[in-house]
């Protein structure tokens, strides 16, 4: 158990003809954080609510810290489980205090630790007006502290900073960041790529309901083996020498602008194209080489699924 | 077997009290409660060219004619949404995922609910009671006390009625239309069923099943626990003279409709997991 607190065995989910989820094998470790990406209707949520004991599988396992997800012993498991679901929706009429207050009774928390919690999320000032008043950051601030109430060793997040304005973001992962240090794990789910991939330890990419690719964020460029983007800056009248240069090395499709050139280069062919730029010496101003985003990766699948 | 953890369902029972007090729900319904009860009880025999005070069998009388209409109503309308809505506005998954079960959220609910209409009933009919006590004396409070509790368990008949509607419709649109559907079934209709099945079978039947019949509706309960025990006013109810005297024992009659709260609540459990 101690290297798998989530345990994702084979699991299928069918509404009618439709395949939810079709056949996810996953385990997550204690401390991890674990992305879950893919396009909408992918699965993401669906599996998220089967995790959560919310939705009955149509087969497969899932336990947490070693329990099935569906019974009555899972019932302490969901005091140390956090949850912020992707499409939040809280009471309008009680206030923000109000409502950490019934969800921190529901989970045997004391209520004293909620004014804490909205400081920490940045609502103290907006604790007493209702939630009716709330802007959506707002209420996703609040979901959040409902997340946190009773310090959970396990999170789940969907969309976590649906609504939030790029402060909000950084805050949010801030905290997160916190929560890490003192060993907690998360799993989420992100349609914002270049966001998590900067922050996940591992990720899954979901497509169909299948679980498509799977690993570190290194681990997935390397399996693609994505080019790199090199991005050069010349000087008038080098175009020609350049173009000779990368067509010796193999390289044709370039593109090239007023005084700057950018093409892909095969993670092999980098330090060759590098020297041979150097040895053209001044003529070149500027080289940038840039790795292959996370979104490039999923794209890259997706196109691969997709035909 | 899953245990249930009665501290879960007083929270979800004690914030749907709240909400119900907060926006002015008991308020209301106690307000409607108690004008309607002092209108019928003075103007209640205006039909006989008289107003005014009359003994308590009298008012009594009327006013079960007033709840048979109101009081499920009031009921439906509270609790037709009370599960559905929250799976509609997407809040159920939260709370679902909270060291509660299913049934605790179901039980909360019903009780939170419960507490709104009882407040509501008791002090809605309670202070009209009160005023009336003055003009009929003490002999009164006896009957007055059965009504009210009665009329309090006829709303939980509903109530419940209206939860296991609120589990089992797939939207708040539909919930509201079978809420309005059990309404008239069970307020106008039945009875009419029954008088022309009497009528058809020209009377013929009516000792063997008709009992069975009328224990079949709440509503037909509530009446007849409230007017068997007046000599006067049972002559006034042509339905009530087909029901035999044995049966129209207080207990069992409660009984049946502790039953008829209990069975929706039983359907509600068991369809919503």
């Amino acid at each position: 158990m101690t290297d798998k607190l989530i345990e994702i065995r084979n699991v299928h989910k069918a509404y009618g003809a439709v395949k939810a989820v079709n056949g996810v094998d996953l385990a997550v470790a204690p401390g991890e954080l674990f992305g879950l990406i893919g396009h909408n209707g992918a699965g993401k949520t669906t599996l998220f609510k089967m995790m959560l004991g919310l939705l009955p599988t149509s087969s497969g396992e899932i336990h947490i810290g070693g329990q099935a997800v569906r019974g009555e012993a899972f019932r302490e498991v969901r005091r140390s489980i956090g949850y912020l679901p992707e499409s939040l929706a809280l009471y309008d009429n009680l206030t923000g205090l109000e409502t950490l207050h019934f969800f921190a009774r529901l989970k045997g928390v004391a209520r004293s630790s909620c004014p804490t919690l909205l400081e920490k999320v940045g609502l103290a000032g907006a604790s007493g007006q209702r939630v009716r008043n709330y802007s959506k950051g707002m209420r996703q601030r609040l979901g959040f502290a409902q997340a946190l109430l009773g310090s959970p060793r396990l999170l789940f997040l969907d969309e976590p900073t649906n609504g939030l304005d790029p402060q909000g973001i950084l805050e949010f992962y801030r905290i997160l960041a916190d929560l890490r240090q003192g060993g907690v794990t998360v799993v989420l789910t992100s349609h914002i790529l270049a966001e998590i991939q900067q922050r996940v330890d591992r990720l899954a990419l979901m497509r169909n309901g299948r679980i498509q690719a799977l690993g570190t964020v290194q681990s997935l460029r390397d399996v693609r083996d994505m080019p790199l983007t090199l991005q050069i800056s010349f000087r008038s009248g080098a175009a020609s020498i350049l173009r000779q240069g990368l067509s010796a090395q193999g390289i044709e499709n370039i593109e090239i602008g007023d005084g700057f050139a950018r093409f892909g280069c095969p993670r092999r062919l980098k330090m060759p194209v590098l020297s041979m730029l150097a040895e053209l010496g001044p003529a070149i101003s500027d080289i940038e080489v840039h790795e292959p985003s996370l979104e490039d990766v999923f794209l890259g699948y997706s196109e691969e699924m997709a035909t | 077997m899953t245990s249930i953890e009665f501290s879960q369902i007083g929270v979800i029972a004690g914030k749907e009290f709240r909400d119900r007090l907060r926006n002015r729900w008991v308020l209301a319904v106690a307000s409607v409660f108690t004008l309607f009860a002092l209108v019928i009880a003075y103007f209640g025999s205006a039909q006989q060219g008289a107003v005014g005070l009359r003994g308590i069998d009298v008012t009594i009388a009327s006013l079960v004619s007033l709840v048979i209409y109101l009081v499920p109503l009031i009921a439906l309308i509270l609790g037709y949404d009370a599960i559905v809505a929250e799976r509609e506005r997407g809040s159920l998954d939260l709370l679902l995922s909270m060291p509660i079960t299913r049934l605790e959220v179901l039980l909360g609910k019903f009780a939170g609910l419960a507490g709104a209409l009882g407040v509501a009933t008791i002090a809605g009919f309670g202070l009209a009671g009160l005023l009336l006590f003055y003009q009929l004396g003490n002999a009164a409070l006896y009957h007055y006390g059965g009504f009210m509790l009665s009329a309090f368990l006829l709303s939980l008949c509903f109530l419940s009625l209206a939860v296991m509607v609120s589990v089992i419709a797939e939207d708040r649109m539909r919930a509201s239309g079978i809420a309005i559907a059990l309404w008239f079934f069970f307020v106008l209709v039945y009875d009419l069923l029954l008088l022309g099945l009497l009528v058809i079978t020209e009377g013929k039947a009516s000792l063997d099943f008709f009992p069975v019949l009328l224990m079949l509706n709440p509503a037909d309960i509530f009446r007849i626990l409230n007017i068997f025990g007046f000599d006067d006013v049972r002559r006034i109810y042509g339905l009530a003279t087909v029901f035999p005297e044995t049966l129209a024992n207080p207990w069992l009659l409660g009984s049946a409709l502790i039953l008829w709260i209990a069975a929706p609540l039983g359907v509600a459990a068991w369809r919503f997991k």
